[in-house]
């Protein structure tokens, strides 16, 4: 019977597309009352949002289609990861595995997608964007991988619902040392994937320095409310993640009224916890020098496959 | 003031010029700037040469016909002349003979060829051709070289440049910086008017330093009419100079921590910055202390509380010690962008970016209007880098505050004399003042019945935008922003 995943599924990108908005506007509402600040409000990006999703897309002359598929293609690979990671619930479809290798599959779709996208116009930000943020792509999802993987040995199955499954049951391993390294190093890929502080910052005007920002810098209108809106939904899709490695209690076990209630709350209040540690975290950091990115990243993959040997040597113990 | 004396006048001809120039650079002078004046005659250049160690002023004067205009360059003796002959030529129509890089500079590519703005007769308004050819990318080539042209409308409010950089991956190779897009003919703006009346176009010259330059054209003006000032007005000035020193400093040292993503030290000295401001306003009735300087005397409405000038300088301390706390920070400032002593010197860089080179220049010592006294050290470094530059103006801030405390003191409650004279004599000066971000340069020509017939004015900006693409040398691009933040030139004093 495939009603209850594809229920869950629904709810999970119905919370998601709710959520997500807020979430980045608790973002900046944060980061804005630290500096001592006002701050837009939460409310400003669905605002922010719902503006863009009324205009009409400006496109520079001798554009390609990619222009207007890439946005598409990345709010969906976006949505496809809010199904497919255990967000509300953990019950996985029986055919289309909610596996951790196609999980970064998809992520990795979204990457591709927003590099073309940067590239299309032809203009030198968006190639300069595209090419770094490629170069972090290709040592971040190896790190996400790795950390996921090491997550994985235990219980023998690189399902993310099982490996989930596996924390509620069993608390204590969470506190275990393959646990804790894969979990810092995947904490720091997912600031690096998501254009986060140290890596990259967003709010900068300085269109040198930019990352993500350099790549949109030629959309307007629909295209970019879709970049943005997909943007956003991967970085809320991969913190969900960590929230469902590191705070599971609340998942939905059964496809019911009550326990998904529960789960889309706890969810919401997962979110919300990771994203004001997040910006507490970022309004302290200054941004790393572009080739420092690297290093950072590289000690991060480094934790990855400590903790993927420490697994293997705790299984076999 | 003893200024009248001071200043040498030379008249030189075509083949003599050369020599004497040359001469002159051999005796340590310096060019300051080289002045054109449209006269019934003919066109007149006056080179002004400055030497710091005696404060010497020496003007050569070389007289150009008219039917025939033309000057012999000296861009092989100086880096700065050959600048300045650009700027002429674009201006005036008069050709530099055997100039090595006889491209435009001022006049901008869509200018026609034969529109010389400066000029008498000219047309106010040309009409604009298309024209990119006049600034041909410089290509650089080889294996992963390319090209990335920057601005001059930016993705955040900046005024206008336009960058171009050959970077190879992220290194810059060379780049290239072609600003004067916001040319307003400011110079003949003062054309006709009283000096009373011209001193809010200098007090907008760069909207950043209405005191330096409204006090250098004030100066100047005296220096040509003999106006003498008294002892509280000149205290009065030496404050207004360093409380814009102050408020300036503190808003580049928070927008340094900016542009390396570290926005919770700019909040702080945005505040720090405002409550400067607000005292500003208390002081001269205008947050960016316009209408302080007059012609002949100067006047606040207020002397500022040294304790919160004090306060604010201590502040601004812990700030920059918090800001260099963070290892990121120290690591982002460190060692990027080095502008060594040797290019320094040779491009004439002045104020705080020659001084974080190791220059050891600063007008308020070398050419003095009044003495400060022990308060006023010279701050020094040596390494060149963006962090230099973080670290002077830190330390340069708390020595500003030092300067206030004790001209308020000296003032004793004096608030300036308020008494502004009309000049009513023909004469010609000079002034010079180190404003916030280095020497600036005013010349004057009055006429008879004491209306300004020609002023020349060079900001900094003019000689430290030559430094920049030299200590961007081997820098990667995502660290331009922060090295064009610890130059921080003015883009509208440079263009006039």
């Amino acid at each position: 019977m495939n009603v209850a995943p594809a229920l869950l599924a629904l709810i999970q990108v119905m919370a998601m597309i709710a959520f997500t908005p807020l979430l980045v506007g608790i973002m900046r509402q944060v980061r804005s009352l630290l500096e001592g600040r006002v701050g837009a409000g939460v409310g400003q990006p669905w605002r922010d949002l719902r503006k863009l999703m009324r205009k009409e897309p400006l496109r520079a002359p001798g554009i390609s289609w990619i222009q207007a598929v890439g946005p598409i293609v990345l709010v969906v690979s976006s949505l496809i990861l809010c199904a497919l990671i255990p967000l509300v619930g953990t019950i996985a479809f029986p055919g289309l595995p909610d596996d951790l290798f196609v999980v970064v599959g998809v992520l990795l779709i979204g990457t591709v997608a927003l590099a073309l996208v940067g590239l299309d116009a032809g203009s030198a930000f968006g190639g300069m964007g595209s090419s770094r943020h490629m170069t972090i792509a290709a040592l971040v999802e190896p790190t996400v991988l790795v950390s996921i993987y090491a997550l994985s040995v235990p219980i023998g199955s690189s399902a993310l619902s099982r490996i989930v499954n596996q924390r509620i049951a069993e608390p204590a391993t969470m506190a275990a040392p393959v646990s804790l390294l894969a979990m810092v190093s995947l904490a720091i890929a997912v600031v690096a994937e998501t254009s986060r502080m140290p890596v990259d910052n967003p709010s900068t005007h300085l269109e040198l320095t930019m990352v993500h920002e350099a790549m949109v810098l030629e959309s307007s209108g629909r295209d970019l409310a879709w970049l943005e809106l997909g943007s956003w939904l991967r970085l809320s899709a991969m913190l969900g993640l960590i929230g469902a490695l590191a705070l599971p209690w609340g998942m939905a076990l059964e496809v019911a009224p009550l326990p998904l209630l529960v789960g889309v709350l706890t969810l919401g209040l997962r979110l919300a916890v990771l994203a004001m540690a997040l910006a507490t975290i970022e309004v302290f950091l200054a941004k790393l020098r572009l080739f420092r990115v690297p290093e950072l990243l590289a000690g991060s993959f480094v934790l990855a496959l400590l903790a993927v040997i420490t697994s293997y040597l705790t299984v076999t113990v | 003031m003893t200024a009248m004396s001071r200043t040498e006048r030379i008249t030189v001809t075509e083949q003599g010029i050369p020599d004497v120039f040359s001469s002159h650079l051999a005796d340590g002078f310096r060019l300051r700037m080289v002045a054109c004046h449209e006269d019934e005659s003919g066109f007149r250049l006056v080179y002004v040469l400055l030497r710091s160690s005696d404060d010497r002023r020496v003007e050569l004067v070389l007289p150009v016909s008219r039917d025939e205009p033309r000057i012999p360059s000296l861009a092989r003796l100086d880096y700065a002349v050959s600048r300045f002959e650009r700027e002429v030529r674009d201006l005036y129509g008069i050709t530099p003979v055997d100039h090595p890089l006889p491209r435009r500079i001022v006049r901008h590519g869509h200018w026609p060829e034969d529109w010389h703005p400066m000029l008498r007769t000219t047309e106010p308004r040309p009409a604009f051709s298309e024209d990119f050819g006049s600034f041909p990318f410089l290509s650089v080539e080889g294996d992963g070289v390319y090209e990335i042209p920057v601005g001059p409308i930016h993705a955040g409010l900046i005024e206008p440049g336009h960058f171009r950089f050959s970077v190879v991956g992220e290194t810059i190779l060379r780049f290239k910086a072609r600003l004067w897009f916001v040319h307003r003919g400011l110079e003949q703006l003062f054309e006709g008017r009283r000096p009373g009346d011209a001193l809010e176009i200098a007090e907008r010259v760069s909207g950043d330093t209405a005191v330096g330059h409204a006090l250098a054209f004030a100066m100047a003006v005296e220096e040509a009419a003999a106006i003498d000032v008294s002892q509280e007005d000149l205290l009065v000035r030496a404050l207004l100079l360093e409380l814009e020193r102050m408020h300036n400093h503190i808003a580049d040292i928070g927008a340094m921590a900016n542009d390396v993503g570290y926005g919770l030290m700019n909040a702080h000295a945005l505040r720090i910055r405002e409550r400067m401001l607000r005292m500003n306003e208390q002081v001269t009735g205008h947050r960016l202390l316009r209408g302080g300087v007059l012609i002949g005397g100067s006047r606040v409405l207020d002397l500022p509380d040294t304790k919160a000038v004090a306060a604010l300088a201590q502040e601004v301390a812990e700030l920059a010690e918090l800001t260099l706390s963070n290892a990121t920070v120290r690591d982002r400032f460190g060692g990027t962008s080095v502008l060594d002593l040797e290019s320094a010197r040779r491009l004439d860089a002045l104020g705080y970016v020659a001084r974080a080179s190791g220059r050891d220049i600063d007008a308020r010592r070398d050419h003095p209007f009044i003495d400060l006294g022990d308060a006023l050290e010279v701050v020094v470094e040596s390494a060149g880098d963006v962090m230099s530059r973080y670290l002077l103006r830190v330390r340069e801030t708390v020595v500003s505050s030092r300067i206030i405390a004790d001209v308020v003191r000296r003032l004793d409650g004096h608030t300036g004399s308020g008494q502004a004279v009309q000049p009513a004599r023909a004469g010609a000066g000079l002034g010079f003042v180190e404003g916030w971000r280095g020497l600036i340069s005013h010349r004057v020509e009055l006429a008879a019945d004491g209306r300004l017939t020609r002023t020349k004015i060079v900001d900094p900006s003019f000689f430290n935008w030559t430094a920049l693409p030299v200590a961007l040398a081997d820098t990667i691009v995502p660290d331009f922003p922060l090295t064009n933040k610890s130059f921080n030139q003015s883009y509208a004093g440079n263009d006039l």
